[in-house]
């Protein structure tokens, strides 16, 4: 029998098989917390998720609205303060991995999260960059996921909030204490990783059904593939499973307030 | 010591226009209710700091309070944008608003320092991000010990902090449980600070290692139960997360905005 599920489901779920039980998580709002907890519900029930907040090692029953909703601290090992966890946790060097969100994400895997257009004019103003660019440098590599669009997938980011390999792809080079930078972005039609000479995004695997040419065409620059191009692995029932309870749980929460 | 005075008398002689103001609290502790009283008392000119500008803000640089914003996330978490922040940014309504904008790391840094009596924050950040080329605070300092390139922002030293806490006792120590974000560093690092409670109590049942700010740390007092709401208080009442998906609608139109702020905030009676 074969599975249905939709392109974003897929998408989490790729994105939480990239979490292991060894890891240590320093996990953004939104995408990656969801394939993070994701993780911790089935194959890694061990992996430490860290929140921004200063949630350490936190196990919400459903996804946090925001960065810091009362579920994250109540479910943790511990609290500390902000300037704690930035400075002794994550610039400290005990976060593995950092997993990041973006608005606009470029052949370099800059990140930007800024604004569209002109920093003093913007044509649309963003969030700005939070806990990101240090998560970036500090973390010993970092994993992103977002969706897949021309919008989003850009030949150059308009502003570099958070550094993927800089751009020319050598940001990271001769730069001392920092991280590996991004190793792998996932998105609903495929997994990209960084080439390992020149650091440019190449497409490694095709999430089942998806062609070339649909890659292709949300992507805003001239993008590579790999000799060996492989397919990511369908979701399994149980995965399926728990995903979708967990986000049923999550809306009812949410909605039921107020 | 401090002192015990109602919302409105605290506001009033501790907020004067013109004032370097920052209203902390992660997610967590956000003091909506001082806010409020801010726009109340139509305070102007303000230089505003805060990590997470949050609806707070958006509701006070909405409400024509705001000259200058010092912040490192200006989002509606896990909704969207913040609208009346983005009008003010990007078509000046009701005025323009300078921004300057760090990370999180920076300012958690820059918060601390300013707690710790110093001039600067160094951090191992900002590493090939463009932040540093638009805002002349971030600067790069060389290590004196090893050559590191690091980088530098100044401290942060407000005329008046403002946060939200669980409980006060009746000797005015106030006591923070849950996350407790940068609300201690803020009150040490301000000139003045105004703290509002949930309750006040004769004992904070505080833990050894609690997190507690003295009396004598602290500039005044004012009970206002409720007065994180729609954040939350750990303990007293979880976060109003559909108010914030709400919010949304309600911000996005300059009209509706101001239709909101008139009945739940100009048109109601200070706390206590």
């Amino acid at each position: 029998m074969t599975l249905e599920f939709t392109a974003s489901e897929m998408m989490s779920v790729t994105a939480a098989r990239a979490l292991t039980n060894d890891m240590t998580c320093f996990v953004g709002i939104g995408l990656p917390s969801e394939a993070a907890n994701l993780a911790r519900l089935t194959h890694a029930p061990e992996v430490t998720l860290i929140y921004e907040s200063g949630t350490l090692q936190t196990k919400p029953e459903i996804l946090p609205l925001s960065i810091g909703d009362g579920e994250l601290c109540e479910s943790a090992l511990t609290t500390v303060s902000v300037p704690e966890m930035f400075r002794y946790w994550l610039q400290g060097g005990h976060v593995s991995v950092g997993f990041l969100g973006t608005a606009q994400i470029d052949r370099y895997a800059n990140l930007n999260t800024t604004l569209i257009g002109d920093y003093r004019h913007p044509k649309v103003r963003l969030p700005g960059g939070g806990g990101a660019p240090e998560i970036a440098t500090n973390a010993h590599e970092v994993f992103i996921t977002v969706k897949h669009s021309k919008r989003t997938f850009v030949e150059a980011v308009d502003f570099i909030t958070t550094v993927g390999f800089g751009r020319d792809g050598k940001a990271r080079d001769d730069v001392p204490h920092i991280g590996r930078g991004p190793t792998v972005v996932i998105t609903d039609l495929c997994i990209l990783k960084p080439d390992p000479t020149s650091k440019e995004l190449v497409v490694t695997s095709l999430h089942p059904n998806v062609s070339r040419e649909a890659v292709i065409e949300a992507t805003g620059w001239e993008i590579r593939f790999a000799d060996s191009l492989e397919t990511t692995p369908s979701p399994s029932a149980h995965e399926l499973d728990v995903l979708r309870r967990l986000k049923a749980r999550t809306q009812a929460h949410h909605a039921g307030q107020s | 010591m401090a002192e015990f005075l109602s919302l409105q008398a605290a506001v009033s002689r501790y907020i004067d226009d013109g004032d370097t103001v920052a209203m902390e609290g992660f997610t967590h502790l956000i003091p909506f209710a001082a806010g409020h009283e801010i726009i109340r008392q139509a305070k102007r000119d303000l230089t505003l700091i805060r990590m997470t500008p949050d609806l707070i803000y958006d509701q006070l640089i909405g409400a024509g309070c705001v000259r200058q914003l010092i912040f490192s996330w200006g989002g509606n978490p896990g909704v969207g944008s913040l609208h009346r922040l983005r009008d003010a940014v990007e078509q000046g309504w009701p005025n323009s608003v300078e921004i300057l904008e760090h990370s999180h790391a920076a300012m958690a840094c820059a918060y601390e320092a300013g707690a710790a009596g110093l001039p600067l924050a160094v951090l191992r950040g900002y590493v090939s991000s463009d932040l540093p080329k638009v805002n002349p605070q971030i600067k790069c300092i060389e290590c004196p010990f090893t050559g590191e390139q690091l980088a530098a922002v100044p401290s942060i030293r407000p005329d008046v902090a403002v946060v939200h806490a669980q409980r006060a006792d009746r000797q005015g120590n106030v006591l923070i449980e849950g996350i407790v974000g940068v609300q201690k560093e803020v009150v040490l690092a301000a000139k003045r600070s105004i703290v509002t409670v949930e309750e006040i109590v004769d004992d904070l049942g505080a833990s050894v290692n609690a997190c507690v700010l003295p009396s004598w740390a602290v500039t005044a007092i004012a009970q206002a139960p409720q007065g994180a709401k729609p954040s939350y208080a750990l303990g007293y009442y979880e976060r109003d997360n559909a108010f914030y998906q709400a919010w949304d609608e309600i911000a996005r139109d300059r009209e509706r905005f101001q239709a909101w702020l008139n009945d739940h905030v100009l048109e109601q009676g200070a706390v206590s």
